[in-house]
């Protein structure tokens, strides 16, 4: 009788134990988002997105993180296009071309973990060497590639993961029918995982944006717009990074308000990537 | 169409095909080497000071003067070390209760609502979780450390770890999450059919089957950790000492590397110091990234 009762017990208290982990991270969102909002929503106006900082922006004076925005969305976007021009063909070369190959797949998709799990800092460090050997000066373009290399591994993965799920009858009947690799790769394949691949290069995006560590070395910082891919551009979560470390609390308050462009760029991206794959996820041919 | 024509298109298909598959082979070829080249172009770089002192002067001396050419990597290692080790001991338990939580008991309206959260957990950039740590758990840090005896500025060593566990529980929880599911549900039908409650079975049947998983989420969980930087060095007080306590600031290698990139050039040696430190960590992350995987592939196996 006592055993069943301490059973029961144990069991209670384990799922209470479980359920407040689970509230714990729920708790923790609700308690960064709702802080960031709290503090930043206040200092955060028109002109801080429309302008550029003036002199003086920052101990105090007129001005915006137009610089910034701009800046980061440069970056992201440039790095985001030349990793889809070299991950898109590899993760279709893996499941298309290579699909049979499984030893080639599997340490393909070993060496992308490992480098997804390398961390940014090293790959701007990296970055860094690779620079300075070509004579490279902080730039738009070296932060570009810098980036590109940090978020190549996280955009193959995802776009693999979603063409794994492809049938492996419609590669073979596409096969049947004589169409050639590459445009069963292209016309069957891509077309059927095109919300994968989106969702892919949101996700990639949205890293590429969010990252300071890899472009501290290589992008530079500076208060204008580049206007080319060799002049050194200001990114977003360095702005808020250096802002913060002010001590004067009005610089403070503008990183709090620049913390919460970036977290709503984020959530923007997040949402955007959630609504295309529900959307389009009924449109597959199962 | 005639045939001239047909064996012109024939020959254009055959030439895309080909195009496109040996793009392919670039772009692999690029990505198989890529962890190679990090490895080696950080080794060249780091051999500039590795021919003047030794490997385990580096690692185990705490003298960092860079002006006078010495460079100690102790301080940051034990650093990088207690923050790591602490933030995997606060989000161990969370992510693991939780992953039993949501494979095992959550009802679906909270599933529905909680793959969100973790998402957008995921997502949030690490400057965001630094800027949070600074409003919220750096005062709290402080209070706390002052009512346990502890006066400090609350850019400490525990500071650093709460905001890295926050950080990397999307990470690990989605490990978990598959671990877990990955035990087979014939073993868990099993143990209830034979009397066992719910808890009994995850308990005996589910951690011990999944335990090797487990092992390995940590361990990825771990590699992550060591490595994030604008975060915990936005919180962790960067002071070069040996930490004693977790009321002390720190300063991990990220944080050095991070910090002083502007002046490296200056200093000679610095910069190659400051590649080594960028190859500890690529060394470190690699070790357990290799082992956790190892240690999933292996339990694959067996099960």
């Amino acid at each position: 009788m006592i055993r069943d009762v301490i059973r029961k017990v144990e069991e209670n208290f384990f799922r209470g134990v479980m359920f407040l982990s689970s509230s714990v991270i729920v708790i923790a969102l609700l308690l960064i988002v709702v802080s960031i909002l709290y503090k930043g929503l206040p200092s955060l106006s028109w002109k801080m997105i429309i302008e550029t900082p003036k002199g003086g922006y920052y101990f105090g004076k007129e001005g915006g993180i137009l610089n910034a925005i701009v800046g980061s969305l440069y970056l992201s976007l440039g790095a985001t296009i030349l990793s889809f021009i070299i991950s898109l063909p590899l993760a279709l070369y893996i499941n298309v071309h290579q699909a049979k190959n499984g030893k080639l797949v599997n340490l393909v998709r070993f060496l992308l973990d490992l480098l997804w799990g390398i961390p940014s800092i090293v790959y701007g460090a990296f970055g860094f060497t690779i620079m300075i050997y070509f004579g490279l000066r902080t730039s738009l373009l070296a932060g570009i590639i810098t980036v590109s290399l940090f978020i190549i591994p996280i955009m193959v993965r995802s776009m693999d993961e979603v063409f794994k799920t492809v049938h492996r009858g419609l590669l073979e009947s596409a096969f049947s029918l004589g169409s050639t690799k590459s445009e069963t790769a292209y016309k069957v394949v891509l077309r059927q995982c095109i919300p994968g691949v989106v969702t892919a290069i949101l996700l990639a995006f949205g890293r590429a944006i969010g990252d300071a560590a890899s472009v501290l070395f290589t992008a530079g910082y500076t208060d204008y717009i580049p206007t080319s891919l060799s002049q050194p551009t200001a990114t977003l979560p360095l702005s808020i990074f250096f802002q913060l470390s002010s001590p004067i609390a009005e610089v403070q308050n503008r990183a709090y308000a620049s913390a919460v462009v970036l977290t709503i760029i984020i959530l923007v991206i997040s949402i955007v990537s959630r609504l295309v794959s529900r959307k389009y996820n009924q449109e597959r041919i199962k | 169409m005639n045939i001239a024509a047909k064996s012109y298109f024939r020959i254009g298909r055959s030439l895309k095909d080909r195009f496109h598959t040996s793009w392919m082979l670039v772009c692999l070829v690029l990505v198989l080497l890529l962890p190679f080249f990090l490895g080696f172009g950080l080794l060249i770089k780091s051999l500039v000071l590795l021919k003047e002192e030794s490997i385990w002067q580096l690692l185990f001396s705490s003298k960092w003067h860079p002006l006078k050419g010495e460079f100690g990597f102790l301080p940051f290692i034990i650093s990088s070390l207690w923050v790591t080790i602490l933030s995997i001991f606060i989000c161990g338990p969370i992510c693991l209760f939780s992953a039993i939580h949501l494979t095992h008991y959550a009802k679906r309206w909270f599933l529905k609502f909680i793959h969100p959260v973790i998402d957008i957990l995921a997502g949030i950039p690490s400057v965001i979780y630094g800027v949070w740590g600074v409003v919220i758990i750096v005062p709290l840090i402080s209070k706390a450390g002052a009512s346990f005896g502890h006066p400090n500025s609350g850019y400490t060593i525990l500071t650093g770890a709460i905001v890295l566990s926050i950080m990397i529980i999307p990470f690990v929880l989605n490990i978990l999450i598959e671990v877990i599911r990955a035990v087979p549900q014939g073993l868990v039908e099993a143990s209830l059919s034979l009397g066992a409650t719910k808890w009994e079975t995850i308990k005996k049947v589910i951690l011990r089957k999944a335990f090797p998983g487990i092992i390995s989420a940590f361990g990825l969980g771990i590699s992550r950790a060591f490595g994030e930087t604008i975060a915990v060095l936005m919180v962790v007080g960067n002071v070069v000492k040996i930490p004693s306590g977790v009321f002390q600031a720190g300063y991990p290698l990220p944080a050095l590397i991070a910090n002083n990139y502007g002046e490296m050039l200056s200093i000679p040696l610095y910069d190659s110091a400051l590649m080594f430190a960028a190859l500890i960590l690529f060394v470190v992350v690699t070790i357990f990234n290799l082992g956790s995987r190892y240690l999933i592939l292996h339990a694959e196996k067996r099960i």
